[in-house]
């Protein structure tokens, strides 16, 4: 039967050939598009799958204190992040991602978009400082998430407590608006930079250059070979001016009230400690912090994440006095100021009180400072006039910035007939000129301007600008060029500032307003203040309410003469001066106890002291009876060795 | 009847091109699987090959037009054994395959494949006429419909299909009418979106994922676009590192992207290289069904060369990006003793057509 058959079509076999070597042409056109036309494409691609850029992240520089303490030390810790090389949808895992990260998954993927438009290599920051267990996430989902990778991060350490929190300032990941002002333009979101204080004013000094390291991984992630490493430059170091002793000092003093405190060397400029309250740990935000933790603080009325010391503008009150008297003196009007003060004069109409009810009687210059008589200031100011008072205030740096070397000072408000046009487009009345006559009315200064124009004066017109690094250690064109070591001399009569001090000296004796604040054997020269921060009658509608008390202010230096550190203080809410003065002589006490502890011939004498002792042994009545010789060191107290839980 | 066979008449070139193919396969198997869980895969390969050499001979032996007489009792034994899967069968990754035999995992499916082509070329040859009935293409696409359908219920969609070419080129020389078969193909276009709506979850991603590989470049688009990536890079004369491949970034390197992983390592040249081997053994095996001695036997090769360029097509196209995944090996290279098998049975079915040659 098989045999019967006939042939097939020879046409349709021919065709079935045709068909076959068109499939083959299709198919090898395949090839030829992937492996050379676009060969080029493909291995790039290939080359981002298994080649993985990993940063070495470089250690930001400690923070030292003069003596070389450490401030602000740096602590290894593991970051998670998401390597951007492989081809893996980002978004897709960011669910698994986040649980296992504990984060939410949203903010997971912020981060991705957030990082959308940076290069391959650049990963994106996932979460800082994970602990324990979310680090055994990352190492048992190597496989599911291959892009998940960890590395060693230096997280800032800083001291306990918001110790010197507002000084140092903190760091943080640069923020997307930050990353849009041209300062910030060469840094790529995810880097951690100062966000305040120290940290920000020297954050390009501060911050290291981060290394990378390229490895070959297979599909699972695993490194199969290292290609190459560039290492990262750790952060210089930066040493400052601040003494920790004397910020220890300086921060138990104001602990548990509102204000700031400012040491400075009257000499140098150098700020040897500054201290404003209430504080916040900038521990707990380092990198991150939660939102309602950053709302608490922000919206608190006591403004924890305000210096103080250099942002606070609030009317100087009292020690105001010190610079009328120099503007007195320098025009010739207050050496032969004699008023008679019986508890207030009339100006323009209207009568001004003085602080003392009673009146302080028959006053002049030197009896006015030191028991601070408003009705001798009252009639200085009306005989000088305001230009004359701002002529001066403002050649001592009043409402202008100081120049310190710290992130967003303000500058205060030193009025004048000009500034009011200019400000408010109204004339300047005679009568606003007696209230600035004591420091009230629309005068405000920062603590730090203040005591740099006090200082001035202690230093018979040498006015310095202070700062918080220690120049020493910057090259010489820096200095110069950001006026760390700028002198400015301010013309004053040595008869005037001799006078001035000598009357500041009293202010702690018995006949001074600050009594209680004198620590003898110390001589303090300074001047208390009581600012009101709303009228008197204000405030007895308010029932006294202690937000409205009034600001105690004290700025004070010693020695008296070539003074070698001034205090100043404001203490918020602190009612009167001699409060605020207790505080700044502790500093000032902690200072001079340091200088006298300081090594001499006679301690390093051996101390072998000769003492006499009776005993008697135990169940025995006899009494015995010798001399012996003891090597007694001499006791020191004991210096902190680094600032408080750093150590 | 005088019957004359000799091995005289044994198609050698055709063996020695075969074997060619076989050993890159073999030297690709060796290169991909080295460090990973699979290495020294490529020796099991050398014997399921020598293994398939050996029953090559065998097949050939069997006089195929005495298979072709008792070939309605082959087709129901197919038929049982798929029954037996769909019953019995070993579930793995959610589908039946597999019937596990003592000592061994056997896939029906694929021997299925070769009752079917004798079927087939049974059926066209005693049909004697230059055109077909309705009724006769019908029933063609019946004895092959029933055991695809059968094979779609395991699910494995991929082998199903293979058995689609051995109908049209059946249909095709034995006279389809061209407005049979576009109207045959107008239909299966009407069907589609209810074979859409049947397909399981996994087969529809990876249509999809064909279609838009970056959509979802970590799951389903993955091994596309890791294909892509490997042969891309491969460009003219290879990737000197062959990262693709040895950094497993492509999956299943041995198996169904074996092509890739050569093409990978050996570049647009090697890989046209091969493609010009197995065109030479297509050509020599349709020269071999125009000398078969009868219908049957030119029937019998032809469905080997469908099933053949069937499966490079679905292969190769999958590799370079114009066929969706479908889990089809490339045969003679991939690793996996049921392909190769496969393979040298089907061709010692072509050698026993052209041993018989002369024979009348």
């Amino acid at each position: 039967m098989f045999g019967r058959d006939e042939k097939l079509s020879s046409v349709r076999l021919t065709a079935v050939q045709y068909i076959i070597l068109a499939i083959f042409l299709i198919l090898a056109y395949g090839l030829w598009r992937l492996q050379v036309m676009q060969s080029e494409f493909y291995a790039g691609l290939a080359e981002r799958n298994r080649v993985r850029t990993v940063p070495i992240l470089a250690p930001r520089g400690k923070i030292l204190d003069r003596e070389g303490r450490v401030i602000v030390d740096n602590y290894p810790s593991f970051t998670a992040l998401l390597l951007r090389d492989s081809l893996r949808d980002l978004s897709a895992d960011a669910d698994l991602i986040a649980k296992g990260l504990n984060m939410n998954p949203s903010e997971v993927r912020e981060h991705i978009r957030k990082f959308a438009s940076m290069p391959q290599y650049q990963p994106i920051f996932l979460k800082d400082d994970i602990t324990p267990d979310e680090l055994a996430f990352v190492e048992s989902h190597r496989n599911e998430l291959p892009e998940l990778d960890t590395i060693m991060a230096h997280r800032r350490l800083y001291p306990r407590k918001g110790f010197m929190a507002h000084l140092v300032g903190y760091v943080g990941e640069v923020s997307e608006d930050m990353l849009n002002q041209p300062q910030w333009e060469f840094y790529n979101p995810g880097d951690v930079v100062g966000r305040s204080g120290i940290e920000l004013q020297y954050n390009q000094m501060l911050m290291g250059k981060n290394g990378a390291r390229r490895t070959i991984v297979n599909s699972r992630g695993k490194e199969v070979q290292s290609l190459s490493e560039t290492p990262a430059v750790p952060g210089t170091q930066l040493k400052l001016t601040v003494d920790i002793d004397l910020q220890i000092a300086a921060e138990e003093a104001i602990e548990g009230k509102n204000g700031a405190i400012i040491a400075m060397d009257p000499r140098t400029g150098e700020i040897l400690a500054m201290v404003s309250r209430p504080t916040f740990d900038p521990n707990n935000f380092a990198v991150r912090i939660s939102r309602g933790e950053w709302n608490k603080l922000v919206t608190d009325p006591d403004k924890p994440l305000l210096n103080k010391a250099i942002q606070a503008q609030l009317a100087p009150g009292s020690t105001f006095k010190i610079i009328m008297s120099v503007a007195g003196w320098q025009e010739g009007v207050a050496q032969s100021l004699n008023v008679h003060c019986n508890g207030g004069a009339n100006f323009y109409g209207r009568r001004f009180g003085c602080w003392v009810k009673q009146g302080h009687g028959a006053v002049d210059l030197t009896k006015a400072i030191y028991q601070s008589c408003d009705v001798f200031f009252y009639t200085l100011a009306e005989k000088l006039g305001i230009n004359r008072i701002a002529k001066y205030a403002t050649a001592l740096g009043l409402g202008q910035k100081t120049g310190i070397d710290l992130p967003q000072e303000v500058s205060g408000v030193m009025p004048s007939e000009e500034w009011k046009i200019r400000n408010f487009k109204q004339k300047w009345f005679a009568g606003e000129t007696i209230s600035v006559g004591i420091g009230q009315g629309a005068v405000a200064t920062t603590p730090v301007q203040l005591m740099r124009a006090i200082a001035a004066i202690s230093m018979g017109g040498r006015m310095v600008v202070p700062h918080v690094a220690n120049p020493s250690e910057f090259p010489q064109a820096y200095v110069a060029a950001n006026h760390y070591m700028d002198v400015k001399n301010i013309p004053i009569e040595p008869s005037g500032w001799n006078l001035i001090t000598d009357a500041m000296g009293r202010v702690l004796l018995p006949e001074g307003t600050a009594p209680s604040a004198h620590i003898p054997g110390i001589d303090i020269a300074g001047k208390t203040g009581s600012a009101q921060i709303v009228s008197l009658a204000t405030r007895a509608k308010h029932e006294n309410s202690e937000a409205l008390a009034q600001n105690g202010w004290f700025v004070g230096f010693t020695p008296r003469r070539n003074p070698e550190i001034i205090v100043a203080v404001l203490f918020e809410g602190g009612e009167h001066g001699r409060l605020a003065a207790r505080l700044a002589t502790q500093v000032i006490k902690a200072y001079v106890d340091k200088q006298r502890r300081l090594p001499s011939k006679v301690a390093k004498q051996d101390h072998k002291v000769d003492v006499g002792a009776i005993w008697n042994e135990a169940g025995d009545e006899e009494f015995h009876g010798g001399r012996f010789l003891i090597d007694v060191a001499k006791p020191r107290l004991p210096l902190a060795t680094a600032a408080p839980g750093l150590r | 009847m005088s019957r004359y066979v000799s091995f005289r008449d044994f198609d050698w070139l055709l063996l020695i091109f075969v074997l060619m193919i076989c050993g890159l396969g073999i030297m690709e198997i060796r290169s991909a699987t080295a460090h990973t869980q699979f290495a020294g895969a490529h020796i099991k390969q050398v014997y399921w090959v020598m293994g398939g050499v050996g029953a090559m001979f065998l097949m050939s032996l069997i006089n195929y037009q005495a298979m072709l007489d008792k070939v309605h009792w082959l087709y129901i034994a197919a038929l049982t054994s798929l029954m037996l899967v769909l019953i019995f069968g070993q579930k793995y990754k959610g589908a039946r395959r597999w019937v596990k035999l003592p000592g061994m995992h056997f896939q029906p499916s694929e021997w299925v494949k070769l009752i079917l082509i004798l079927a087939v070329a049974k059926y066209f040859a005693d049909l004697q006429q230059r055109e077909l009935s309705w009724p006769e293409f019908i029933k063609a696409g019946a004895i092959v419909g029933v055991p695809m359908l059968m094979v779609l219920r395991q699910p494995d969609l991929g082998t199903a299909l293979t058995y689609l070419p051995i109908a049209v080129i059946g249909s095709f020389l034995g006279g389809v009418r061209l407005k049979q078969a576009l109207i045959v193909i107008l239909a299966a276009v009407l069907l589609m979106p209810l074979a859409w709506h049947a397909l399981k979850p996994y087969q529809r991603d990876r249509l999809t994922s064909f279609m838009h590989p970056d959509a979802d470049s970590q799951d389903k688009g993955y091994q596309v676009n890791q294909s892509l990536i490997a042969v891309g890079s491969g460009g003219i004369w290879g990737s000197t590192e062959g990262s693709q491949t040895h950094l497993a970034f492509l999956p299943v390197p041995q198996t169904d992207f074996i092509f890739a992983a050569f093409a990978e390592e050996h570049g647009f040249v090697g890989a046209l290289g091969v493609l010009l081997l197995y065109f030479i053994v297509l050509m020599r095996l349709t020269q071999n069904a125009q000398t078969a001695p009868d219908r049957a036997g030119t029937f019998v090769v032809m469905g080997v060369v469908a099933v053949l360029s069937f499966h490079i097509l679905v292969n190769v196209g999958m590799v370079v990006g114009f066929m969706p995944v479908t889990g089809i090996p490339l045969p003679l290279m991939s690793y996996g003793g049921s392909s190769v098998l496969f393979m040298f049975l089907a061709l010692g079915m072509v050698m026993n057509v052209r041993m018989r040659r002369f024979v009348n």
